[in-house]
């Protein structure tokens, strides 16, 4: 049955409330999950407090100043922090987001509450484990399939045929939309989860693609593309402001026009 | 902590499983479809127990027999039979996941709906033909 409740080893107690900053105007309380894998104990939630005069608006920005000045063992995945490499996904104050392009005033909480992305797999604090998620984006063919010899300079396509790819072409695959997905949190063994989907779809409506049909093919199952129930967590939660639940209709309506 | 390894197989192997089945657009599509016939159908259901509600037993079963009333009948049980059983076979497998009690779950929902269809159907024709039968 589905699990309405965190195994025993990972519900999370009380951790370590860290010293506040000292001298400083103002300050704002973090508590975040740690869980380290060598320690064999549960995840715990630890509660820092950051100078805001001495650092940088953002999300990201605390977290890092709570690696530089409070605890340095605090991990979390991060690097262009501009929102478009998608290494700082996580869950702040319950909605999976980008650490980097979300300001803390913007959190509105007395205590900003950051989590690792929902129902993945946590290797330490705040990094899930991926390699599910990477190969099911790899398992839709993620580049340009052809059967034409290649043109000598370039596959030519009309700006219609371009704009298609507008709202899809943007996904960094940070993970935001297919760990909010609860069909995914159920099903994520076989359901693609939206990232995936809008990726392949993507390519299903990129004109200048001939794989089309096997592209479908290869999506045509009750679990890969048919667990989608249109809950639309998905598009509510994407910090790039995609909509992957759209992207999943429109390729059930491909589905259904190819079949009736 | 100890490793816990239940497998050594890819992780993209694990994604490809055991390839795509090719179904479910027929589902996706007769569930639709069974819905959009049940708005109509459900509608004129309701109307017809309200003619029925409070009705002498004769005056019942004289609306039951009349073949508009029996056909919308037997037509909103298919159509809401089938709908049922699609869209329970969707929950069943959302949330059962362990194979026996899923197999359990999608025959007990297949025998149900096709029991309830039948019988309905069965106390319809019984009702509307047993006037030219008798």
């Amino acid at each position: 049955m589905a699990q309405f409740q965190l195994p025993k080893n990972s519900r999370y107690t009380e951790g370590t409330s860290w010293p506040k900053p000292a001298n400083s105007n103002r300050v704002q309380e973090f508590r975040i999950y740690r869980w380290n894998p060598d320690d064999g104990a549960n995840p715990k939630i630890d509660t820092y407090y950051v100078d805001r005069d001495d650092c940088g608006p953002m999300v990201l920005d605390a977290l890092i100043w709570i690696k530089n000045n409070v605890d340095p063992t605090l991990t979390f995945r991060r690097s262009c922090r501009e929102g478009i490499c998608g290494s700082c996904a996580m869950n702040i104050m319950g909605e999976n987001t980008l650490a980097c392009t979300l300001g803390i005033d913007d959190c509105k909480a007395d205590s900003v509450k950051i989590y690792p992305l929902p129902h993945m797999p946590v290797l330490k604090d705040l990094v899930p484990d991926l390699t599910t998620f990477f190969a099911q984006h790899a398992s839709i063919e993620p580049w340009l399939q052809t059967e034409t010899p290649e043109p000598e300079k370039e596959w030519r396509q009309t700006p219609e045929e371009r704009s298609k790819l507008d709202g899809l072409y943007e996904c960094i695959l940070c993970a935001c939309c297919t760990t909010s997905c609860p069909s995914y949190w159920w099903n994520g063994d076989r359901f693609l989860g939206p990232a995936a989907l809008l990726q392949a779809y993507r390519w299903l409506i990129d004109s200048r693609d001939e794989g089309t049909g096997g592209r479908l093919d290869n999506l045509h199952d009750p679990f890969r593309l048919y667990r989608c129930h249109t809950i639309m967590n998905c598009a509510n939660t994407c910090p790039k402001g995609l909509n992957p639940a759209k992207a999943i209709a429109e390729i059930k309506k491909m589905m259904v026009e190819r079949a009736v | 902590m100890a490793e816990k390894r239940v497998s050594m197989r890819t992780p993209f192997a694990r994604v490809q499983g055991l390839g795509p089945s090719g179904h479910g657009v027929e589902h996706w599509w007769l569930q639709r479809v069974t819905a959009i016939a049940n708005i109509p159908l459900i509608i004129s259901f309701v109307i017809i127990v309200a003619a029925l509600a409070g009705s002498p037993y004769p005056r019942a079963i004289a609306i039951i027999s009349h073949p508009l009333v029996a056909i919308i009948l037997a037509l909103a049980v298919v159509s809401v039979c089938l709908h049922m059983r699609l869209g329970m076979q969707v929950i069943i497998e959302d949330y059962v996941h362990a194979t026996g009690l899923r197999l359990a779950a999608l025959l007990a929902n297949n025998f149900y709906a096709a029991i309830i269809a039948i019988a309905c159907l069965y106390a319809i024709l019984k009702v509307s033909l047993g006037r030219i039968l008798v």
